[in-house]
């Protein structure tokens, strides 16, 4: 199933995430079960099928990593059931201090303050890395789709970082 | 999901975390990462002249399964030459740690972090 074929978006990864929401409500309206509630049960059952198609394509092309695994898939390279390891040391390293930098925030003199930065470099190394993998995404060539394969697998940890310093956060305000 | 009692002991008793140094010489570093659940991994192993794992150390953010399965890997490679760390397999830390199919991929890791520390190891020796 091609979800931007789905949400009538031309195949990239810029998309306007208004328009997506709108015509989220649109096909949401146009494939309820409750308008085929006096139609055949095979009618109904596609109905329901349909919904189930377009919530998930929805929540597919809202969130930035599942949109960039979505377009990969397409083209062949299937991320969302890997066990891949990365081995880019600079980055994993960069991970660590991330890891210990989380670690620190308890016992730091402004826990806020360095809630505050943490974010602020997450930011920042996202945003980077989301410029790498918009270029890699928009050409067409193989070697650039692995290398967009990449970015993701990176967005991912960022992913999981941005979990965490959320979590430590709501437990201070606790 | 209910761990087993070897990850729970392992988990609780971590064997070996921590760093050396590593401007010295005679330690090599294999970092990895699972980029699913976000788990990072870094084994350190401190190998003699003769080739032989004399000590090692190991830091990992992760989920229980990864300690553990970073953890008994510390304790399997004292000792070991090279060769026999490299042999060892993602199949043999799942099986002693009794580990899900679903924690498979913490096994992977850990094998991949001694390959990854050996693959330093080589191409120090290399130069």
């Amino acid at each position: 199933m091609n979800y931007f074929e789905l949400f009538k978006f031309s195949p990239a990864f810029d998309i306007d995430t208004a328009v997506l929401a709108e015509r989220y409500r649109e096909l949401q309206r146009a494939v309820h079960p409750d308008k085929f509630a006096n139609d055949t049960e095979q009618q109904r059952l596609l109905s329901v099928q349909r919904t189930a198609q377009v919530n998930d394509g929805y929540q597919t092309l809202k969130d930035p990593i599942r949109r960039a695994e979505h377009m990969l898939s397409l083209r062949g390279i299937d991320l969302s059931h890997e066990t891949t390891t990365v081995k880019d040391t600079a980055f994993l390293m960069q991970q660590m201090e991330w890891r210990e930098a989380l670690e620190d925030i308890r016992d730091s003199a402004d826990p806020q303050e360095s809630i505050d930065e943490l974010y602020d470099s997450f930011a920042a190394y996202r945003t980077k890395l989301t410029k790498l993998l918009t270029a890699q995404l928009s050409s067409g060539s193989e070697e650039d789709a692995l290398l967009a394969a990449d970015q993701v697998r990176k967005l991912k940890f960022m992913a999981k970082l941005h979990d965490e310093l959320t979590r430590i956060e709501d437990a201070l305000l606790d | 999901m209910a761990y087993s009692e070897k990850v729970i002991d392992h988990y609780e008793n971590p064997r070996n975390v921590g760093s050396f140094d590593k401007n010295d010489p005679s330690v090599v570093t294999g970092m990895v990462g699972a980029p699913a659940c976000g788990d990072v991994m870094k084994l350190q192993l401190k190998i003699g002249a003769d080739g032989i794992i004399e000590d090692a150390k190991f830091k990992t953010y992760g989920c229980g399964s990864a300690i553990a399965s970073s953890s008994l890997v510390t304790e399997w490679v004292k000792g070991k030459t090279i060769e026999q760390a490299a042999a060892i397999k993602n199949t043999d830390i799942a099986e002693e740690l009794a580990l899900p199919p679903v924690k498979i991929h913490c096994s992977i890791l850990a094998e991949d972090a001694i390959k990854a520390a050996i693959d330093e190891y080589k191409s120090k020796q290399a130069k």
